[in-house]
């Protein structure tokens, strides 16, 4: 159908595009590749200039020889599954919830999106600053009305600080997505269930949770990605202190703040083969869907 | 009876998802509410939640003390340039893999998407680098291009799914009328495509309004978007819960209500076209 005109010309329209996103992919690439085989430390007189030292893997050894290295994998961890438990399950709870018949519906559903619109700084500084201060936050006044001593959130409990703060984040996300995905069930199969006796668990468990598993899975694939990336909440909030040093921000630390560009580079290869190994899984259901 | 269940149902349903959803939308609302206290009120003991003296006074000390026309200026800029950049860039693209495919096109659309699970902190020193290199460094330029290669893929991905639904048979008929490749794109399709390519603006600004990795390590103090501005007040100095809240209120207002709108795009936008 398509003429070889019109074939020469889609290459055409498509070649901006194609080209800056190779060029956004492959430069830096390789860059951060070269960089990892390197001795490089600016603020020592290292300059591309005078050249670079090989070192062979001794960065690759050495980023995972650190002691600060398996605490931080552990971090990232902790955050990422506990946020992807927390998002889920209360995700498909609240899009059952929505998914029924009340009144207001829209409104709600804009209350509870909301979260997803604020900015990543807003929202820890907020939580960091008006909920979880010890001294003036609200949740140490909700401690001491029941009598209890207030908790420095972001010191003594760290790590499930963040996962509240960035649950919060992207819970609407969850919400939306799994909503979305309940909306298109078949509702007849779900009466003649209920005619047939079934309890609403067993409804719930063998006609509903089956339906949602492809929209699930798409909501932990899509967050892993994000959530192995976060920056600005770690940023303002601990800067890293307190055990939430993750993967992500003890790279940046060794490269932007300590300078040693080699061994932060290394520890970016790991990074970018991480995030591929969720990618590829990702991708195929994208794939798959594209055929349809 | 079988009315009665179902309307006492729907009661608990109501009730139900108002009280969650108003605890979800709890901090937002009191830093709302916060904004219009006093810097004494703000950490008044016990909490007060609407009987205090309502005040504008934060918003005139935040706007006069850190110069937040020009950080919101250069969130305005930053996110509406990338998004109007990468839209002039996407919307070839998308076209010509929705109407003439090729074998490779599905290859093409995975590969984009795979560019964008990229971890930026993998490639930082890089794009560091070369900002130094090219005076890139705390420009609205250079954060403007970084910010429209992040979101290129995901611009792409919508239009195609947009464009994706718009019938052949249409085209086709313009074509057999005589309508140029020009006129074709010009008269035919783009009307069409109008309310895909709004969709898909809206969610591409609120994402890159939003971004903050990039802008809070490519920029110092000239091209420092809102993100930036708003970490500046991570180091606690004396009482400012209130004007934290104000500052927090005009950095996230225009973004909450441009959100409200795209609520129905945002599924779509993204999962890539995964779950409609």
């Amino acid at each position: 159908m398509a003429t070889q005109h019109s074939r020469s010309a889609a290459r055409l329209m498509m070649a901006p595009a194609v080209v800056l996103l190779l060029g956004w992919m492959l430069i830096p690439l390789s860059m951060t590749l070269f960089f990892s085989f390197k001795k490089y430390l600016p603020l020592r007189g290292d300059s591309m200039a005078n050249g670079l030292e090989w070192v062979g893997f001794a960065n690759y050894a050495r980023f995972v020889g650190s002691s600060a290295f398996w605490p931080s994998v552990q971090a990232t961890l902790v955050i990422v599954g506990g946020v992807l438990v927390i998002t889920v399950v209360l995700g498909v709870l609240l899009a059952l919830l929505l998914n029924q018949p009340m009144w207001g519906q829209g409104v709600v559903r804009i209350l509870v999106i909301a979260p997803f619109f604020v900015m990543p700084t807003v929202s820890a500084l907020v939580w960091k600053n008006m909920f979880m201060d010890p001294t003036n936050g609200l949740l140490a006044y909700l401690w001491k009305f029941f009598g209890a001593e207030p908790i420095a959130w972001l010191s003594q409990a760290s790590l499930p600080s963040l996962i509240m703060i960035v649950s919060w984040q992207w819970l609407p996300f969850a919400t939306l997505i799994l909503l979305t995905a309940i909306q298109s069930l078949d509702g007849e199969q779900l009466e003649a269930a209920e005619m047939d006796g079934a309890p609403s668990i067993k409804r719930f468990w063998f006609i509903v949770l089956p339906h949602l598993s492809r929209a699930i899975t798409i909501v932990i694939l899509i967050q892993t990605i994000f959530l192995l990336a976060i920056f600005a909440e770690i940023f303002v909030t601990t800067g890293g202190a307190f055990g939430t040093k993750t993967l992500s921000y003890l790279i940046f630390q060794r490269v932007l703040e300590s300078q040693n560009v080699g061994l932060g580079s290394a520890g970016g290869v790991y990074a970018i083969i991480l995030a591929n190994i969720v990618a590829i899984f990702l991708m195929r259901i994208v794939g798959k869907n594209l055929d349809a | 009876m079988a009315r009665s269940v179902t309307q006492n149902r729907k009661i608990i349903n109501t009730s139900a998802a108002w009280a969650v959803g108003l605890l979800i939308f709890f901090p937002i609302l009191w830093t709302i509410l916060t904004s219009f206290k006093t810097e004494a009120q703000a950490i008044s003991d016990p909490p007060v939640f609407l009987a205090f003296d309502w005040t504008l006074e934060n918003y005139g000390a935040v706007m006069e003390r850190s110069n937040y026309a020009r950080f919101l200026w250069n969130s305005i800029v930053i996110a509406g340039g990338s998004t109007i950049l990468g839209i002039i860039i996407a919307v070839p693209a998308a076209w010509s893999m929705a109407f003439v495919p090729s074998k490779r096109t599905k290859d093409i659309l995975l590969w984009m998407l795979s560019t964008k699970m990229l971890p930026a902190v993998g490639v930082l020193y890089p794009i560091y680098l070369l900002f130094i290199k090219l005076g890139l460094l705390d420009t609205k330029f250079g954060l403007t291009i970084v910010l429209m290669l992040i979101n290129l893929p995901i611009i792409v991905w919508m239009l195609y799914t947009y464009f994706k639904e718009i019938p052949g048979e249409i085209l086709e008929a313009a074509r057999m009328d005589g309508a140029s490749l020009k006129e074709e794109v010009l008269y035919v399709l783009t009307p069409m495509a109008i309310p895909g390519i709004a969709s898909t603006l809206l969610l591409n600004v609120i994402l890159a309004w939003n971004e903050a990795f990039w802008t809070l390590n490519l920029t110092a103090a000239k091209a420092a978007p809102l993100t930036a501005f708003i970490a500046s007040y991570s180091s606690p100095e004396g009482l400012f819960y209130a004007k934290l809240s104000a500052a927090s209120t005009m950095a996230i207002a225009p973004i909450l209500i441009l959100g409200w709108f795209s609520q129905k795009q945002l599924v779509s936008g993204l999962t890539f076209g995964a779950v409609k």
